[in-house]
């Protein structure tokens, strides 16, 4: 079999099919670490961590704001069931780092158990959102 | 027989009552084409969710877990979906008597978590056990929601509160058939899954983190898919169930007008005919 080298990258969302193209390679976080996945990976599935997405296309990079979801990973395609998903220019800066630093001040004070899980996430998805304006 | 003037005003009210009907039916014309648009772009999301769960569940085959083999409690919670206004036909009876007249279900055993009022309304008359829920949502339904109600039924499952998760909403198959759906969310029927899986060869998946880390995170992204995906069909449904009905409220009202007119004209016909004979006859009885 020739070798392939491009995969078919989808990013599907509840409201919308975010981005549909052949890509040379994608790159995001997931819970067991940043991966980036070439023609031909393994038949994957993983869990999504909010981080920045980086899709290689034959003619440049672009870029993108991952929070939740998961991938399916198969040699020829990579899905990926993403909640969450800006593009930089849908993300508001200003919003973001208010976001930072309302997270950044709840987890000082150190309240129950829940608020600071739910600060911890509020605040990685704000970094990540200011990450991919930059 | 009724007076002209009698008829002329019932018929003045019945043609005041059609136009809003038929207002009421492009208004909801408008807003179903714009539901069907939603429900069809979350469609993509939906299948694919349930392609994947369905072989993740296949690959993990009968593993113990929390969201496969159920708990103890015997409370069973029921999402049910209907609408906010009313005129929208048997759109929110159907779905009502779905879970009234189930079978195997008893009215002790049932937690309602009720989206919309006229359902809210009709289960506290029965007097089943009604959970409050924000019924906003079931007029312009977003993720977001969908994923905040998962949360809390997901909690009171874990919680082992209840033991069963059923979702009951209207189907939209096309602008006129709309069909009252149940499904059954938690715990997931793996048997039924295998069933269809036997269908085609798949490639053999790996996951990380491990199978039943996957599914712990997975399953409830699994079932508010599935919850806002049942939001946006019921949106469509409600919205061409309401357009059906005020079309049939549209052309019954036609019909009563056609029927009034002539009526009218009879008694019109009638009185100059009588007036007309008086006429003669006052003529007649002078010359």
């Amino acid at each position: 079999m020739a070798e392939r080298n491009s995969l078919l990258l989808r990013i599907i969302t509840p409201e919308r099919v975010f981005y549909e193209n052949e890509v040379k390679m994608v790159e995001f976080n997931t819970t067991e670490g940043e991966i980036g996945v070439l023609p031909g990976h393994i038949p994957l599935t993983v869990i999504v961590k909010p981080g920045i997405l980086d899709i290689t296309e034959e003619d440049g990079d672009k870029v993108a704001a991952l929070h939740a979801g998961f991938a399916e990973i198969l040699p020829d395609r990579v899905t990926i069931l993403a909640e969450i998903v800006e593009w930089p220019d849908e993300i508001d800066e200003n919003r973001a780092t208010a976001a930072k630093e309302r997270a950044e001040a709840r987890l000082h004070e150190r309240q129950s158990d829940v608020d600071l899980a739910r600060a911890e996430m509020a605040l990685q998805r704000a970094i990540v959102r200011i990450q991919a304006i930059k | 027989m009724a007076s002209m003037r009698d008829i002329k005003r019932r018929k003045t009210s019945i043609q005041g009552t059609q136009q809003i009907t038929k207002a009421m039916k492009l208004v909801s014309t408008v807003k179903l084409q714009r539901a069907r648009n939603n429900a069809e772009r979350s469609k993509d999301y939906f299948n694919c969710m349930y392609a994947t769960v369905n072989s993740i569940l296949k690959r993990v085959g009968h593993v113990e877990h929390k969201y496969l083999t159920g708990s103890d409690s015997a409370k069973k919670a029921v999402i049910v979906i209907s609408s906010n206004r009313g005129l929208a036909g048997g759109y929110n009876s159907n779905v009502v008597k779905l879970v009234t007249r189930h079978p195997e279900w008893k009215k002790e055993e049932l937690v309602i978590y009720s989206l919309g009022n006229k359902g809210r309304e009709a289960f506290t008359r029965y007097g089943y056990e009604v959970v409050e829920c924000n019924g906003e949502i079931v007029e312009n339904p977003t993720y977001v929601d969908a994923m905040a109600l998962s949360d809390e039924l997901l909690k009171a499952y874990a919680a082992g509160e209840i033991g069963e998760i059923h979702l009951a909403y209207t189907s939209f198959k096309n602008t006129v058939s709309h069909i009252p759906t149940l499904v059954k969310l938690l715990p997931v029927d793996v048997s039924a899954v295998d069933a269809e899986e036997a269908a085609g060869p798949q490639a053999v998946m790996n996951f990380e983190p491990e199978d039943v880390e996957a599914l712990d995170m997975i399953i409830p992204k699994y079932v508010t898919s599935l919850i806002y995906g049942a939001l946006m069909e019921a949106a469509a449904s409600e919205n061409g169930a309401r357009m059906q009905a005020m079309d049939n409220a549209t052309n019954n009202a036609e019909e009563m007008i056609e029927d009034l007119s002539l009526k009218y004209n009879r008694a019109r016909q009638g009185s100059i005919t009588q007036e007309l004979t008086e006429i003669i006859a006052g003529a007649e009885a002078i010359g």
